[in-house]
């Protein structure tokens, strides 16, 4: 087990890319945030705090579950737990950044871009992850990335947030050492 | 001016609170205020009750006034004098009139009829059945709101013992009783007396004792199954007594009755084809007069109740299988009971006196029967060793269609009181 | 936690937490329902087939929407209860439909136990909409999704349920349900009306609406149905209005935030006056919103994995 990023890594990431997505030079009026859950949805809430803090004005945020639109619904045995999804707010011509934690095939983006294309039609949607993986699936990219990490197959990468873990920390495991 | 009523020097039986002592009763604006020895309060009207017995006023669950619809018969009006001459101060009046007490309209007007012209109080019965058919359930709420007190189609048994466990069940939410005449009349079909000896030799018809106790013991099942109050109208058979008694032994709910004419004569008695013998259920065997007379002892049957059943003089000098059944029986009925019962050492005349009075009371919920401060002053007054004639120019009923005609009874009653209002004075 | 049934027959043999995890999945339901595209993809591609023998506009109608908007294919099958159409059985006319590759069946039978039949003998999910007076799943799931939405919990709740409980699959999935999660449940209607010993399923029976009513937090009145009467039930139905009906005296016996609820259509003026059931105490209608997301979450726990 390898840490990646610890807490003042991902503090200083994060900080960076909240950075790089008002360098575009966008209304915070039309920028809105959104978290993919679950680990996606803290990583949301501090980027919009952070922009408050830069802009003095907070972009809207909402969170967004993927499970009803996953592809891979009959191919598993489990049942995925539906989380809630809240966007209470138009996202009509509004430039709309989803935030994940890891960005790994890209089919939970793809399935995020449908959530999103069915609650209206933003003008522009882009991407910000954490960590890049690598071994995407589709053609999908990330418009801001905190750290590229190579990665194989046998590996996983886990992202710890405080909200839900307890602490922040990014994990790069070998799959036998993964605590499901 | 001074007022009240003290009813002076007699012996007070109180069943409810087991009272006897030689005491007075003192009575003001309807209520019973005291009862002790030697009360010096003023009063404005006063009763000399030595050798007299004091008791609550008697009450009769189970009378046919006839009104409306066979007023010739007998009336409200006429039938409350009956009552009060015989010692009742509160009867209870079957629904089998024309029409019958199926709606609350007609309960009014029996409450009406009573007010203005009942001596007595006369409180209702409803049917159980829309017009005593036996098909439908007539509308007890509504009824009860009207101001029934229990529901019967006497008369007739409910046969569809689907209909008869939704009585009973749905009574469960008004509580109040149900009042079953048990006669299954597939088996009791022509005849006109009791199924024996006697019928044989008088050539007549016979109703089985069996058509009364097929009929007991359906009731008494759906009266367990349904776990509601059951209470059996004018019981008359042995093995009618024998099943109530297991029934109560179960913890069923049930009550029973049995009339004073059933306890004093038997199917012997129903000679020379006199149609005031004929009555329903008819005058059984001397065996189950004696059963009848043991139950009351061990409380299997609760209550003593007349089944008052007026006819007119026409309609009784039929023959003997024309003629209805039914016989009067309000202003017998203490004579009788004093003379079958009391005499005869089956009750103590307190024991007797709880049949007529506080039993019925509880059965039917009501506050009366009793004599104790603060109640409504309900009072009968009988002189126990004065025996009378029973003549019919003296009946107050308006028929006379008793079997009891020519007989020496013990016991007169000389005052009925009610509410502190003297309603029945016997002439010296 | 995991939803290992094929079915979903009657709420008598569900966990409390397996309710629970069909109430918290429905929370999800229930916003897709306020988005401007109430559709999501998630059942895409399966064939759901509403076989009703017993009419039923609202809830083939809300069964119907739920699908709908899970994106899946519907078939609807209506027979007459008189007779299976040309003969068939139940459960022929089940297999002849199951031939034609689809993935669920929900049933509405006037027999009970026909949901089990099928869910017996077929491989696919079967959802009881309705078997006789047995039970209504689903219905007991939207009632118990609505109380929980407005008054945040069901434990310790008093609700009372009025009516027709003896002939009522809506009394008995509720029943079931209620009692699992805590509440403590009140049957009131006449005598005759009520089950025979209904008090062994942990519910107190009361033949006073006054009483029943008293601090009451959730009143559910039920159906009652113009049969009864000529059935012997009872005597008429002005008097099951006199004595049932809800009106504004009795609710104030009731808690003062009391809330009014009904599994529809509501005979107004017999078991309710329109007033209360337009008046600010009812969630009736929200039930019927509720219901299409209840529905939702069942066709997902059950159909969408393999």
């Amino acid at each position: 087990m390898v840490r990646l990023m610890n807490e003042e890594d991902m503090r200083r990431a994060l900080l960076r890319l909240s950075h790089q997505v008002l360098e575009k030079g966008v209304e915070v009026a039309d920028l809105i945030i959104v978290g993919i859950q679950r680990r996606g949805v803290p990583l949301a809430k501090r980027m919009s705090k952070i922009i408050e803090e830069l802009k003095g004005k907070k972009p809207g945020t909402g969170i967004l579950d993927i499970t009803l639109y996953r592809d891979d619904l009959t191919q598993i045995a489990y049942q995925p737990v539906v989380r809630s999804t809240h966007i209470p707010f138009s996202i009509d011509n509004k430039r709309v950044v989803l935030i994940d934690d890891v960005l790994y095939t890209g089919r939970t983006v793809r399935a995020a871009i449908d959530v999103l294309i069915d609650f209206g039609r933003p003008q522009k949607i882009e991407l910000a992850v954490l960590i890049d993986r690598g071994h995407r699936e589709l053609p999908i990219r990330a418009d801001y990335v905190g750290k590229n990490v190579p990665t194989s197959s046998e590996e996983m990468v886990e992202v710890k947030v405080k909200e839900i873990d307890g602490r922040d920390e990014v994990l790069l495991l070998k799959k036998s050492e993964v605590d499901i | 001016m001074p007022e009240g009523l003290l009813i002076k020097g007699g012996r007070v039986l109180d069943p409810a609170s087991n009272l006897d002592e030689i005491c007075d009763v003192f009575i003001k604006e309807g209520k019973v205020r005291k009862i002790a020895r030697n009360i010096n309060l003023s009063y404005s009207e006063l009763i000399d009750a030595s050798d007299k017995i004091v008791i609550p006023g008697l009450i009769d669950m189970h009378v046919h006034l006839r009104e409306p619809g066979r007023e010739d018969e007998e009336t409200i009006e006429s039938g409350s004098r009956a009552a009060a001459r015989g010692g009742f101060t509160t009867v209870c009046c079957m629904p089998n009139t024309d029409p019958p007490i199926d709606d609350p309209s007609l309960v009014k007007f029996i409450y009406e009829q009573a007010k203005n012209k009942g001596a007595v109080e006369i409180l209702p019965i409803a049917t159980i059945s829309r017009r005593r058919e036996g098909k439908e359930l007539s509308p007890m709420g509504r009824l009860k709101k009207a101001g029934a007190i229990a529901f019967s189609d006497d008369g007739s048994w409910v046969t569809n013992s689907a209909l008869m466990r939704r009585a009973l069940e749905y009574v469960k939410m008004l509580n109040l009783p149900i009042i079953s005449h048990c006669e299954d009349e597939s088996l009791s079909a022509e005849g006109v007396m009791n199924e024996g000896y006697f019928s044989t030799v008088n050539g007549l018809a016979g109703i089985p004792r069996e058509a009364e106790e097929v009929a007991i013991f359906r009731d008494l099942a759906l009266a367990k199954m349904t776990d509601s109050s059951l209470h059996l109208a004018h019981v008359s058979t042995a093995n009618s007594v024998r099943l109530i008694k297991k029934a109560k032994n179960m913890g069923i709910k049930v009550t029973a009755e049995v009339t004073p004419h059933h306890l004093t004569i038997s199917d012997e008695g129903v000679t020379d084809f006199n149609t005031n013998t004929k009555v329903n259920p008819p005058f059984r065997g001397k065996e189950d007069i004696e059963l009848l007379k043991e139950s009351l002892r061990d409380n299997t049957i609760d209550v003593i109740a007349t089944d008052h059943a007026p006819h007119t003089v026409e309609e009784k000098e039929k023959d003997y299988e024309e003629a209805p059944f039914g016989i009067i029986g309000l202003e017998t009925a203490l004579s009788l009971v004093l003379r079958e019962v009391v005499e005869k050492k089956i009750l103590s005349l307190m024991q007797a006196i709880a049949k007529l009075t506080v039993n019925p009371a509880r059965i039917l919920g009501i506050d009366r029967g009793e004599i104790r401060e603060g109640v409504k002053a309900n009072i009968t007054i009988f002189d126990p060793g004065k025996v009378w004639l029973v003549r019919e120019e003296e009946f107050l009923s308006q028929s006379s269609n008793s079997p009891f005609l020519g007989w020496k009874l013990p016991g007169k009653v000389e005052w009925t009181i009610i509410g502190g209002k003297v309603v029945y004075r016997s002439e010296k | 936690m995991n939803f290992n049934r094929k079915d979903l027959l009657g709420i008598e043999s569900l966990s409390r937490e397996e309710i629970l995890f069909i109430l918290e999945t429905a929370k999800s339901f229930r916003e897709v329902i306020d988005r401007p595209i109430k559709k999501v993809p998630t059942l895409r591609g399966k064939t759901v087939v509403n076989l009703f023998f017993e009419s039923s506009t609202r809830t083939r109608m809300s069964f119907e929407l739920a699908e709908k908007r899970l994106s899946a294919d519907i078939l609807n099958f209506s027979v007459s209860t008189s007779s299976s159409t040309k003969g068939e059985t139940l459960l022929d006319t089940a297999r002849n439909i199951l031939a034609m590759k689809v993935d669920c069946f929900v049933l509405r039978h006037s027999t009970p136990g026909t949901p089990h039949l099928l869910a017996k003998e077929l491989p696919v999910s079967i959802i009881n909409a309705g078997d006789g007076a047995h039970e209504h799943p689903t219905q007991a799931l939207l009632d118990l999704y609505t109380i929980r939405e407005k008054k945040g919990k069901i434990e310790g709740l008093k609700i009372v349920i009025v009516g027709d409980i003896s002939h009522s699959r809506v009394a008995r999935s509720n029943i079931w349900g209620m009692c699992k999660l805590g509440a403590k449940v009140r049957v009131c209607g006449p005598p005759t009306l009520i089950p025979p010993l209904i008090e062994k399923m942990g519910v107190e029976v009361f033949y006073s609406l006054e009483d029943a009513l008293t601090g009451a937090d959730i009143v559910m009145m039920l159906r009652i149905q113009k049969e009864r009467q000529n059935e012997g039930f009872l005597p008429s139905n002005s008097e099951y209005i006199d004595f049932f009906s809800l009106n504004e005296e009795k609710l104030n016996l009731a808690q003062p935030d009391v809330l009014v609820m009904h599994p529809g259509p509501v005979n107004r003026g017999v078991e309710l006056p329109a007033r209360i059931a337009d008046g600010e105490k009812s969630i009736i209608l929200d039930q019927v919103t509720n219901g299409v997301a209840v529905r939702m979450a069942v066709l997902y726990i059950l159909l969408a994995k393999r």
